[in-house]
C-alpha cells in the first residue's frame, strides 16, 4: 500500500513550484465565478426577500421594496465566494496532501488535537455549568437582572437532558425515533395531573412520572420491533403526534388545547419558596427573591442533566449497554450470540424514554403551565436534530450541540446593530429558520457524522483508542 | 417422534431428522436426514445453491424449517429441539454457536468489545439485570474481569491479542474470519457451525485455518459443522462429509468415500462434457 500512495505525494512538489506562476490567471475566474454567484443570489432574492407585503393605512395589500437588502445579501455572497475561490483552491490542495498522509499513516490517526481538547471540554464545561448562575450574576450586576440569562440556561440544560435521553434510543440503539415529544408529554402531564388531582408532591412525581413514560416507550417498543429504518420513524412519528392528539381530544382528563394551569411549583424538598413565614427565604434568613426558586430550578435540571449522563455513560460499560451498540451495529448477529434482541431494544426505547419524562415533569414544574401545543412534531425534530448534530453516541457532542441549538437562536435577539447594515426594520430573529437550514448544510458538507464522530471504546486492554466515525454504523432502524 | 435409537446414542450431537424448507414454490431443502457426532468436523458440501445455508439457517433458529425436527444432545444427554427454540436460546441454550458467510462483526466496536459482546447473557445475569451492575457491584466486576481472560485466551489463539483495542473493521479479511470465529466460541458453544470459513482466504492463512480448527475440535471440546467450498479444508480436517444438492442429500461419509462417489463426482466436483451421460447413467439418473 506504501509505494503507490508515497508516489503522488512525491509528484507534488512540481506543481507546488509552478503554482506562484498560476495564481495571476487564478484571480479573473475567481471573480468571474464570485460575480456569477452574486447574479444567481440576485435571481433568487426577487421573489422572496425583493418586496414586502404590508397592510397599508387603508388596510390594503402593499409592497414595499427592500433593495438595500438585497444588494448587501448579493455582496455578501460574492464576497464569500471570492475568498473560498482564492482561498479554497489553497485549502482543497493542503486537505488532498492530509488525506494522502492519512492513508498512509492511518493507525495513528485516532488521536488528534481534537480529542485531547475534549478531553479537557468535559470538566471545565461541567465547571461553567455549576458556576453559571454566579458569572451571570456578576457580569449582569445582580441576581434579578441576570434572570433571562438563567431562564436561557434551564432552557439549554433541558434540550440537553433531553438530547442525551433520546442519544439512548437513537446514538446507542440505532434505533430512529422521531415520536420523542411524546414521552416528554406524559412525563409533564403525569407530573401535572398527579400534583392537581391529588396533591403529591413534586419528589413524588417525579420518579412516577420517569415510570410512566418507561411504560409507554414499551408500548410504542412492541409494535415498532420488526420495524426499521424509514419505517420504524413513520411508527414513532406517528405515535408522537397520536399521543398529542388525545391530549387535544380527551378534554375530561387533560382539559384539551386549553392546557392545564396553575400547576403547584417546586418545594426545596418540602419547603415551598414562598415569602411565607415557612418559606425557603425565611427558613434560611434570607431576604425573600423569586430568583431563588429559579436558581434551584437551574441547579434541579443541571443534576436531572447529569444524572442522564451519568447512568448513560455506566450503561454504555455494562453488557445491556454494549448490547445496544451491538444491536446498531449488525441485528443479525446479535441473535447469533443469544442477545434476545426484543428486550434489548424494550430497555433502550424505556430507559430513554424514562429520561423524557423526568424531563417533562421538569418542564411542567417550571412553567407551571402545559398544553399540548408545547410536544408538537417540532420539538422531536429538534431533538433529533441536536442528537444527529452533536455526533450519534457522543454525550459531549450532544451538550455541545444542545447549546448552540438552543441558545443561538436566542442569541440573534441580541444583534440589532445589524440593522444598521440592512436597514431599520431588520429583525434578525426573523431569519432563525434560513441560520438554522444553513447551519444544517454546512455541517453536513463539513462533519457529516456529526460534531464528535469518533466513538469511544467500552473497555480497553492496554491503550485507549477512539474509532472512526467511518467505521460505526448509524444503524438500520 | 420419539426415537429410541437417539435417546441412546450419546456420541451423537445433532440430529436433523425428515428437514423440509419450502419458500413459496421454492424446495430449498428436501427430506434432508443426517446426523454430526460429537467431537468430530462434519461438513456440509454441496454445489451453489443446494440448500448448505438454508441448513444452517434452520439449525441455529434463523429460519423456522417447514416441516422437519432438529435435535441437539448435551453430554449430560439433554435435548434440545432448535426448529422450535426462539431465535437467541439457540445460541444461549442449546449452545450452538454460528458464523455467517459475508463477515457479521461489529465493525465499530473493537475486538475486545465484540468478544464481550459474545458473553452478553453470563455478564447480564452477573450484572443482576443491569441493577447490580449500575450500583456496582463486585459480583458484576469479577464476572467481567472472567469474561476478559476468557476473551484473552481466544485473542491468543486467533492471534489477534496486539490488536484488542482496535476496531474491528480495520482488520485485514482473514483476520475478521479468525474473529469470528473467536466471538462464536466465546459464547461457550458445544456445536459450532461456521459457513464457508475458508471463503477468501490465501492457502497460508486456508492452513492456519485449519490448525485453528482442529484445535478448536481437540482443545476446546466442541464440534464442528461447517460448509465449505475449499476442498482442501474440506478434505484434510473432517472427519465425516455430508453432500447436498438440489436440497437432496446424494452422499453422506468418510471424505475418501464421498470424494470417490460418482454422484457426488457428478453433482459437484464437475466431470467432463462428455462424460456427464456415462456417469449418469452408471450412478443411475
Amino acid at each position: 500500500m506504501n509505494a503507490p500512495s508515497a508516489a503522488p505525494t512525491t509528484g507534488s512538489p512540481p506543481h507546488a513550484a509552478t503554482r506562484p506562476g498560476q495564481g495571476g490567471s487564478e484571480f479573473l475566474p475567481a471573480v468571474k465565478n464570485a460575480a456569477l454567484a452574486a447574479l444567481v443570489m440576485l435571481g433568487l432574492s426577487i421573489p422572496i426577500i425583493a418586496f414586502r407585503t404590508e397592510n397599508s393605512m387603508a388596510n390594503e395589500l402593499i409592497l414595499l421594496p427592500r433593495w438595500r437588502v438585497v444588494a448587501v445579501l448579493c455582496l455578501i455572497v460574492f464576497a464569500v465566494r471570492l475568498l473560498l475561490n482564492l482561498g479554497g483552491i489553497h485549502i482543497a490542495r493542503r486537505r488532498s496532501a492530509k488525506r494522502r498522509e492519512i492513508l498512509v499513516t492511518r493507525v495513528e490517526a485516532p488521536t488528534t488535537l481534537g480529542q485531547r481538547i475534549f478531553f479537557y471540554a468535559a470538566p471545565v464545561l461541567l465547571g461553567v455549568a455549576i458556576g453559571y448562575p454566579l458569572i451571570t450574576t456578576l457580569v449582569n450586576g445582580g441576581l434579578s437582572e441576570s434572570r433571562y440569562w438563567i431562564d436561557l440556561g434551564i432552557l439549554v440544560l433541558t434540550y440537553v437532558m433531553l438530547g442525551w435521553g433520546l442519544n439512548i434510543v437513537v446514538g446507542l440503539a440505532g434505533l430512529l425515533d422521531l415520536g420523542y415529544v411524546a414521552f416528554y408529554a406524559v412525563g409533564a402531564y403525569s407530573y401535572a395531573l398527579l400534583a392537581i388531582t391529588f396533591g403529591l408532591s413534586f419528589w413524588i412525581c417525579l420518579p412516577v412520572a420517569g415510570i410512566l413514560a418507561a411504560l409507554w416507550g414499551i408500548m410504542l417498543g412492541f409494535p415498532v420491533l420488526r420495524l426499521r429504518g424509514d419505517y420504524l420513524a413513520i411508527v414513532t412519528l406517528a405515535f408522537g403526534e397520536i399521543i398529542r392528539l388525545v391530549l387535544i381530544n380527551w378534554v375530561d382528563l387533560t382539559n384539551g388545547g386549553a392546557g392545564i394551569a396553575s400547576i403547584p411549583r417546586v418545594s426545596f424538598f418540602g419547603i415551598p419558596f414562598t415569602a411565607d413565614e415557612d418559606g425557603f427565604a425565611a427558613t434560611f434568613g434570607l431576604e425573600f427573591s423569586t430568583m431563588h426558586r429559579i436558581v434551584f430550578l437551574y441547579y434541579l435540571i443541571l443534576v436531572l442533566a447529569l444524572v442522564t449522563n451519568i447512568v448513560t455513560m455506566r450503561l454504555r460499560r455494562l453488557p445491556v449497554g454494549r448490547a445496544w451498540e451491538a444491536l446498531r451495529e449488525d441485528e443479525i448477529a446479535c441473535r447469533s450470540l443469544g442477545i434476545n434482541t426484543t428486550s434489548t431494544k424494550l430497555t433502550a426505547f424505556a430507559i430513554g424514554a424514562m429520561f423524557g419524562g423526568f424531563a417533562g415533569a421538569f418542564f411542567a414544574v417550571r412553567q407551571g403551565f402545559i398544553s399540548p401545543e408545547s410536544f408538537n412534531f417540532l420539538e422531536s425534530a429538534i431533538i433529533l436534530s441536536i442528537v444527529v448534530l452533536g455526533g450519534m453516541g457522543s454525550q459531549m457532542g450532544v451538550a455541545i450541540a444542545a447549546t448552540a441549538m438552543v441558545a443561538g437562536p436566542e442569541m440573534l435577539r441580541n444583534l440589532g446593530f445589524l440593522s444598521a447594515v440592512f436597514g431599520d426594520g431588520f429583525d434578525p430573529n426573523e431569519y432563525r429558520l434560513l441560520l438554522f437550514g444553513a447551519a444544517m448544510v454546512a455541517m453536513m458538507v463539513w462533519r457529516p457524522r456529526g460534531l464528535v464522530s469518533h466513538r469511544d471504546p467500552s473497555i480497553v486492554l492496554g491503550e485507549r483508542k477512539a474509532i472512526s466515525g467511518a467505521l460505526v454504523k448509524e444503524g438500520h432502524g | 417422534m420419539a426415537n429410541p435409537d437417539l435417546v441412546s446414542s450419546t456420541d451423537t450431537i445433532l440430529t436433523v431428522d425428515h428437514l423440509t424448507m419450502r419458500f413459496g414454490g421454492l424446495i430449498a431443502i428436501n427430506d434432508l436426514s443426517f446426523k454430526a457426532r460429537r467431537g468430530e468436523i462434519t461438513a456440509l458440501i454441496g454445489p451453489n445453491g443446494a440448500g448448505k445455508t438454508t441448513v444452517f439457517n434452520c439449525i441455529t433458529g434463523f429460519y423456522k424449517p417447514t416441516e422437519g425436527m432438529i435435535t441437539l444432545t448435551h453430554t449430560d444427554g439433554s435435548h434440545y429441539l432448535l426448529e422450535r427454540l426462539p431465535g437467541h436460546s439457540v445460541s444461549w441454550k442449546a449452545k450452538v454457536a454460528r458464523t455467517f458467510q459475508n463477515i457479521r462483526l461489529f465493525s465499530g466496536m473493537t475486538i475486545l468489545e465484540n468478544l464481550l459482546v459474545a458473553q452478553h447473557n453470563r455478564l447480564m445475569i452477573a450484572s443482576g439485570f443491569t441493577i447490580g451492575g449500575l450500583i456496582g457491584l463486585p459480583n458484576f466486576r469479577r464476572a467481567e474481569g472472567e469474561a476478559v481472560d476468557k476473551a484473552k485466551y481466544w485473542l491468543e489463539k486467533v492471534g489477534l491479542t496486539d490488536r484488542a483495542d482496535d476496531p474491528a473493521g480495520d482488520l485485514p479479511y482473514g483476520a475478521q474470519r479468525r474473529l469470528e470465529i473467536a466471538r462464536a466460541m466465546c459464547t461457550g458453544p458445544v456445536l459450532l457451525c461456521l459457513d464457508e470459513p475458508a471463503a477468501g482466504l490465501n492457502p497460508r492463512e486456508s492452513l492456519e485455518l485449519n490448525e485453528l480448527l482442529l484445535s478448536i475440535r481437540e482443545i476446546d471440546k466442541t464440534s464442528l459443522l461447517l460448509i465449505e467450498h475449499d476442498m482442501s479444508v474440506v478434505m484434510q480436517i473432517s472427519d465425516h462429509v455430508v453432500v447436498l444438492d438440489y436440497g437432496t442429500k446424494i452422499a453422506d461419509g468418510l471424505p475418501e468415500a464421498v470424494r470417490n462417489d460418482p454422484k457426488v463426482i457428478a453433482a459437484y466436483l464437475g466431470v467432463e462434457d462428455d462424460d456427464v451421460e456415462k456417469i449418469e447413467a452408471q450412478v443411475g439418473l
